[in-house]
């Protein structure tokens, strides 16, 4: 298992590197031939973005774009664009890691600008678009910080680290799901499912409840809407290692769509693959939990309906269960926190509800 | 109780009311001053086209009692026509006498400028006033005149005749005033700056007080045709000068009274206006009643027939010469000029000249300044008043692309024979619907080739950053693809620059 996931991870970033020289061999090519350089890349309009039922996840459609040199509206973002093609080859060669928000400043040293944050961040996704890779595959992470614990042993790949292995139990707060984390390989894992939670507080409880002990669990705290370095550890503990995965977030809309994007993606990531984890399961809560455990609840806002309504409508929302979820909050207009089994005592959600919903999911 | 009545002169009349002509304070009678005497001088040159060459000194001569007010000296010079030596004293010394009551385009009309400066000094004063002339005979005449003002006769106080060897011809008035030349100067100095941009082919040279030099030379040595005398256009005339011609006719009949003193009347239109009028042909013009002379007035403005006037008496400086004094004294990026065709208002021709200057020394203001003339006199009281402000303001000048910030001004010049001033401080001109119909089209004409300019600036200035943007960022897409191909070479792309560059030119 360990050689095969080592290459995986050596596999992709020769990928990457080998997919940016190409793209500027091609424009290079291009001069060389006395043409303006131009590009073609799938058009990310939502006119051209589609929900595709057999990999259940957004897609692109046929409808491209071509950017051209010869265009002045085109010639700064296609300059922009070869900048950060660049600028991430460099940052993949030498193994370094950026964020966004260092991308944005790190232009400044090569003499290049952009007018803001989003017109950065638009360039970053135009070069996912065109290499098909994702920003962290050419090592530009998100601020946002995500965390797991659990029996996982892994091995490093960055610099300095290199071969150095680590069980994931080692620390008690979990180990932060970041650069060095996401492009680690695994070795050997004794769990046999993924739990992932919404809340930090939640995630702390389960760790000292020995959750992942009792229902051999490897547990990932989202933070919120997961990260997509997240959504992609995911995928990989799913697809790698074969673990069945079920989330865990509040009795909400916003707690289910969380669920949603690690299982079918966003429309904003349509152009990526590999973020996606189709078969995991949202676990809870449910509306229906709201009213079989008689937990305590707020009234729904005008805001979460609206959304249960965008949500009803929702191609990734066909299947039975969401279905009847959303008609569920919808009719009971109430909503609830994961905290709220605290109510019936500290250990409650780990000794009753969680067992049941396991049980009731897998 | 008895009450007396009795006659006063016109000398006698404006001393009691010198505020009409612009002599309000001693400030703006120092201005009043030095404008009334350089407009004659100035008229006295464009009668002989001569080239003009005015100086004009202004220097102190002591501190009075009173304080801030001051006695000046004021002494003009001038290259004109000069005067018959035996109108010298009435030319001075009687308000309202001149040679400037012809209907033809002269900047004076009134008859008063001069010699109101000349009796303001006296009564501020109490001392007389030195001319000298030649209307570039042998001999020079100098006269020491006073102003008899009850009964507006000049008193002449010493005469002199000079040997002229040079055979200088022009005038020299050197007299004394009480003014205020701190407070006037501002005015002064932009009246003649304004006054040179309008005569580009003068030269004045004014010296002020404290000695400090001001030379507006000339730009050009074209002047512009001296204006023909006409005769008043039916439409134009009152039951006054009715009588006056009748006094002075030769004629035995109307048909030839109307021929002889009538502008653009000839046989036909004479014979059908009369007939129309209802008065004979053969009639006697010596012989008309009152109520007859009232009824022809009254005909003449309700005939249809009558031919409008010509412009031949107007002198309007020009699109070449207003140009040159444009860009002579304001200094501007652009400037676009127009001269409308000749049109009337109550029988007085008049012709509207406009201008607009754009840039360069031209300074940025909320409002454009607008620069006023009306016989080639710069207007610089009232302005608010004007109908030339009245109708800039009514212009939408976003249609224009003139925007509030931009440096911009307007120039407006009205010739006719009679101005259509609101006051005899010929400050500011009359709302006239012909007129400001006049002016608008002027303003807009030169206002659309102003947008012209700015697009095409703008257009200019486009491709400039277009080109630039090119050869911005082609060079980098070069050397970060050649770093990521791993090519040690950056390609060529001069070829793709210049073809960039000859599409811009193909344009």
């Amino acid at each position: 298992m360990k050689k095969e996931n080592e290459s995986s991870v050596t596999d992709k970033r020769k990928k990457t590197l080998t997919g940016l020289r190409n793209f500027g061999a091609k424009l290079y090519g291009q001069m060389e031939e006395g043409v303006f350089p131009w590009i073609k890349m799938p058009s990310r309009s939502i006119e051209n973005i589609f929900y595709s039922p057999e990999i259940r996840q957004y897609i692109l459609g046929d409808k491209a774009v071509r950017r051209s040199s010869r265009n002045i509206r085109h010639i700064r973002p296609l300059t922009q664009l070869v900048w950060a093609a660049y600028f991430a080859h460099e940052l993949t060669q030498r193994q370094k890691t950026s964020t966004l928000r260092d991308v944005y400043y790190s232009a400044q040293a090569y003499d290049m600008s952009f007018k803001d944050q989003p017109e950065s961040n638009n360039i970053i996704t135009d070069l996912e678009t065109v290499a098909g890779f994702s920003r962290e595959d050419f090592n530009v992470f998100p601020e946002e910080r995500s965390a797991i614990f659990g029996d996982l042993t892994i091995e490093y790949t960055v610099p300095g680290y290199e071969g150095r292995q680590l069980n994931l139990t080692s620390h008690p707060d979990g180990m932060m799901i970041g650069p060095a984390l996401t492009s680690a390989a695994f070795v050997k894992t004794g769990a046999d499912m993924v739990i992932a939670i919404e809340k930090g507080g939640l995630f702390t409880r389960f760790i000292e409840e020995a959750v992942h002990k009792k229902f051999n669990a490897l547990l990932v705290l989202t933070a919120g809407q997961a990260p997509r370095a997240t959504r992609r550890f995911i995928h990989r503990l799913n697809k790698e290692l074969d673990l069945p995965v079920h989330i865990f977030t509040d009795g909400d809309p916003w707690g289910m769509h969380i669920a949603m994007v690690i299982i079918s993606g966003s429309a904003n990531a349509a152009h990526l693959r590999e973020l996606t984890t189709p078969d995991a399961t949202w676990s809870g809560m449910w509306a229906t939990d709201i009213v079989d455990y008689k937990l305590p609840s707020d009234a729904l806002t005008n805001i979460d309906i609206k959304r249960l309504h965008e949500l009803q409508k929702d191609p990734r929302y066909k299947g039975k269960l969401w279905q009847r979820e959303v008609k569920k909050f919808l009719k009971i207009k109430k909503k609830s926190e994961q905290e709220a089994f605290s109510r019936y005592g500290l250990t409650y959600i780990v000794d009753e509800y969680l067992p049941a919903k396991l049980k009731e999911t897998s | 109780m008895a009450q007396t009545f009795e006659e006063i002169s016109a000398a006698d009349f404006f001393y009691r009311n010198r505020d009409i002509a612009g002599f309000t304070n001693p400030a703006r009678a120092v201005f009043s001053s030095i404008r009334e005497l350089v407009e004659n001088a100035l008229d006295a040159s464009d009668i002989y086209s001569v080239l003009p060459d005015v100086y004009i000194r202004l220097s102190q001569e002591e501190e009075t009692e009173l304080g801030e007010v001051t006695v000046y000296t004021l002494r003009v010079e001038d290259n004109g026509s000069g005067i018959p030596p035996r109108h010298i004293p009435s030319a001075f010394g009687q308000v309202l006498f001149g040679s400037k009551y012809k209907l033809k385009q002269a900047r004076g009309t009134f008859g008063l400028g001069g010699t109101m400066a000349i009796l303001y000094g006296q009564i501020t004063t109490h001392k007389p006033v030195y001319v000298a002339s030649s209307t570039g005979t042998s001999k020079i005449y100098k006269y020491k005149l006073m102003i008899d003002i009850q009964r507006n006769r000049p008193l002449i106080l010493d005469r002199k005749i000079q040997i002229n060897k040079e055979k200088w011809h022009g005038t020299t008035v050197e007299f004394w005033l009480e003014g205020d030349y701190l407070r006037a100067m501002p005015k002064i100095l932009e009246y003649l700056k304004q006054t040179a941009l309008v005569t580009p082919y003068a030269n004045i040279t004014f010296i002020g007080p404290k000695g400090r030099l001001y030379k507006f030379t000339r730009a050009t040595t074209k002047m512009p045709p001296p204006p023909k005398e006409t005769l008043p256009h039916p439409y134009g005339v009152d039951v006054e000068t009715i009588q006056r011609l009748i006094r002075i006719t030769s004629c035995r009949n109307m048909l030839d009274f109307m021929k002889t003193h009538f502008h653009r009347v000839g046989e036909n239109i004479a014979h059908h206006f009369l007939e129309f009028a209802g008065i004979s042909e053969k009639k006697n013009p010596k012989k008309l009643k009152p109520q007859e002379i009232v009824r022809l007035v009254r005909m003449m403005k309700k005939f249809k027939g009558f031919l409008p006037p010509d412009a031949s008496c107007l002198a309007p400086l020009g699109e070449e010469l207003l140009k040159a004094g444009i860009l002579k004294e304001l200094k501007p990026e652009f400037t676009a000029v127009f001269q409308r065709k000749p049109s009337t208002y109550s029988g007085h021709p008049f012709i509207v000249e406009t201008a607009i200057a754009y840039g360069g020394d031209v300074p940025k203001k909320d409002d454009p300044p607008v620069y006023r003339f009306a016989n080639r006199i710069p207007l610089l009281y009232d302005e608010a008043s004007d109908v030339s402000v009245k109708v800039i303001r009514s212009i939408n000048w976003r249609r224009y692309k003139a925007l509030p910030d931009m440096p911009i001004a307007i120039l407006v010049h009205v010739c006719s024979t009679k101005v259509p001033y609101k006051t005899v401080g010929k400050e500011f001109i009359a709302d006239r619907p012909e007129v400001s119909r006049e002016i608008l089209n002027g303003i807009r004409e030169v206002s659309r080739q102003l947008q012209h300019f700015l697009t095409k600036r703008e257009h200019v200035e486009k491709e400039r950053r277009r080109l630039s943007v090119f050869s911005k960022y082609l060079p980098k897409i070069a050397q970060f693809s050649t770093e990521l191909a791993g090519k040690e070479k950056t390609p060529d792309i001069k070829k793709l620059l210049s073809s960039v560059r000859k599409l811009e030119e193909g344009k």
